[in-house]
């Protein structure tokens, strides 16, 4: 069973590079001093997390005290909304995000209603993008936070943040992104983007799991999200997570260094797989912007066949891959993503994702739209809606 | 996730396909859900299932489930057939996971709705089959988390 693995979920999580790992061994054995403490040897772990700190505000244009080391994306998520709403929730009681948000964001949303809080979920258009008239107009003299994405983990489309927070801040209303997806894809700024706390996480940069972080611009009041002692400024107690702290600051490091080559790479995979998808499998519907998407997402949709089904095929091939079905969710209703700009549920639930990284190669994209075509095919002579579907139209 | 059985009659399916001027045919299901099956019986002057083919759109549980349905009600008569319930069918498969229990219902209904457009069309009534259900999912209840 030594077949070769296809590897084209990198959404989902990526493995670790190795000069990331490189970096994390001293700190598990001989370099294993608690930061907190006051001997020579933590002192060592000490300045390695400052530095760490250090490297990763450089990668979104700010200083090091802004960056709050947490457990991953969702807890940085969890953090800015609850923490915006208790330090915020006299002024008002309003809340707006958008219906496409990862559900870190919109379950914490839907607990927040329930202690009392007011949420705007705002639409997006066809390709998953908010329309910034359409935000503003939902702006109320009680809105104290709006949430919105940078890049949307399903189908790739990345929001107009700048814009977004130029208006958040012509508004006086404080202004959260999860660039989880976004993060070393793009290039942030969360100085010249009006940003005031973004969330982002290690793992899908090539680094370890477990780690992420808050960045919470100086002067926004939130507070502690886990009390004890000092560690992160106070707001979270608990001794750092070193090794992950280190991984993350040197995957950070190389992606924002190569992110013109590695991007570039990508882009060029991506628009290979598409292309080839649009022109060799039929009813194939390209979800997500075509222009303003990362450049390591392509999403289809096909017709007439279920996304589970699909996975498991492209599985016994070797290819890893994801679905915004209902079966791989759990549920019965597919894709809230794929929902909100417009798809019908039987079309929703024929979904495919695939997300690359550098390392994905032109030959694994023809491997992959190669056996796509074979797998849909096949699935699309089992189905009854394919059936009526020739019927009708013969 | 699947038993080694499931992901048998998912990749190699049993009796796949249709019957021209079948006997009966029954399609249950709902895509909104994300699964529609189609059954096709195939029965002879003596109620005997001669043949039994069908159709699947769903998730490997839903395909799988369809094939081992097949499997047990060919040779059966109409009778026998009915009393192939779900359990049968997951049971023959060696389980399903408890979320993808309702893909043998939906199974057990196909068979139970190509013998009732069997029935009809012959002007006969089956003792013990009640007119089908299209949509299994209608009395399930969301769950809480």
């Amino acid at each position: 069973m030594d077949k070769k693995i296809i590897y084209m979920d990198n959404a989902a999580t990526t493995p670790v590079r190795p000069e990331v790992l490189e970096a994390m061994l001293p700190y598990f054995t001989e370099k294993f001093g608690n930061p907190s403490s006051i001997y020579s040897i933590s002192a060592e772990t000490k300045k390695a997390v400052t530095d760490a700190r250090e490297t990763i505000a450089g990668t979104i244009h700010t200083t090091a005290e802004n960056i709050y080391f947490t457990a991953g994306g969702s807890e940085s998520d969890n953090w800015a909304l609850k923490a915006t709403a208790e330090a915020y929730g006299e002024k008002g009681r309003h809340i707006i995000t958008t219906k496409i948000e990862h559900h870190a964001i919109l379950h914490t949303c839907e607990y927040l209603e329930q202690k009392g809080f007011e949420v705007t979920y705002l639409d997006v258009d066809e390709n998953g993008l908010v329309r910034p008239e359409e935000l503003e107009a939902a702006i109320r003299p009680d809105t104290i936070l709006i949430s919105v994405m940078f890049a949307n983990n399903e189908i790739g489309t990345i929001e107009p943040v700048a814009e977004i927070g130029r208006i958040a801040h012509e508004h006086g209303v404080l202004f959260h992104t999860d660039a989880v997806q976004a993060y070393t894809q793009v290039p942030i700024d969360v100085e010249a983007m009006n940003i005031d706390m973004m969330s982002a996480s290690a793992h899908k940069i090539h680094g370890p799991k477990g780690i992420g972080f808050l960045y919470i611009r100086k002067g926004v009041k939130i507070r502690s999200f886990v009390h004890g002692g000092a560690q992160e400024r106070r707001r979270r107690a608990g001794t750092e997570n070193v090794t992950g702290i280190i991984g993350f600051a040197k995957a950070a490091e190389i992606a924002t260094k190569n992110m013109e080559e590695i991007t570039g790479k990508e882009r060029r995979v991506r628009d290979h797989l598409i292309e080839r998808i649009e022109k060799e499998i039929p009813y194939a519907k390209l979800n997500g912007d075509r222009e303003q998407r990362l450049p390591n997402n392509v999403n289809f949709c096909f017709r007439f066949i279920e996304g589970e089904s699909m996975l498991i095929m492209l599985d016994g091939k070797g290819i890893c891959a994801s679905s915004g079905s209902a079966c791989t969710s759990g549920s019965l209703d597919p894709s809230h993503v794929l929902l909100a700009i417009g798809l019908p549920h039987e079309i929703a639930h024929g979904s495919l994702r695939l997300s690359l990284s550098d390392e994905t190669t032109m030959e694994e994209a023809d491997f992959v739209v190669d056996n796509l075509k074979q797998v849909i095919e096949r699935l699309r002579g089992m189905s009854p809606l394919y059936e009526d579907f020739v019927k009708k139209n013969s | 996730m699947y038993t080694e059985k499931v992901m048998d009659h998912f990749q190699n399916p049993r009796n796949m396909g249709e019957i021209e001027n079948a006997s009966g045919v029954g399609t249950v299901g709902n895509p909104k859900c994300g699964d529609i099956m189609r059954m096709y019986l195939d029965i002879d002057e003596n109620q005997v299932i001669r043949d039994c083919k069908f159709k699947t759109f769903g998730c490997g549980a839903a395909v799988a489930t369809s094939s081992m349905a097949t499997e047990l009600v060919k040779g059966k008569t109409v009778e026998e057939a009915l009393k192939v319930t779900n359990k049968a069918v997951m049971e023959a498969l060696d389980g399903l996971p408890p979320v993808k229990v309702h893909c043998s219902l939906l199974a057990e209904e196909a068979i139970h709705s190509a013998l009732w457009d069997y029935a009809e069309k012959n002007g006969i009534k089956i003792e013990g089959l009640e007119k089908p259900k299209t949509d299994i999912h209608e009395e399930e209840e969301e769950e809480d988390y």
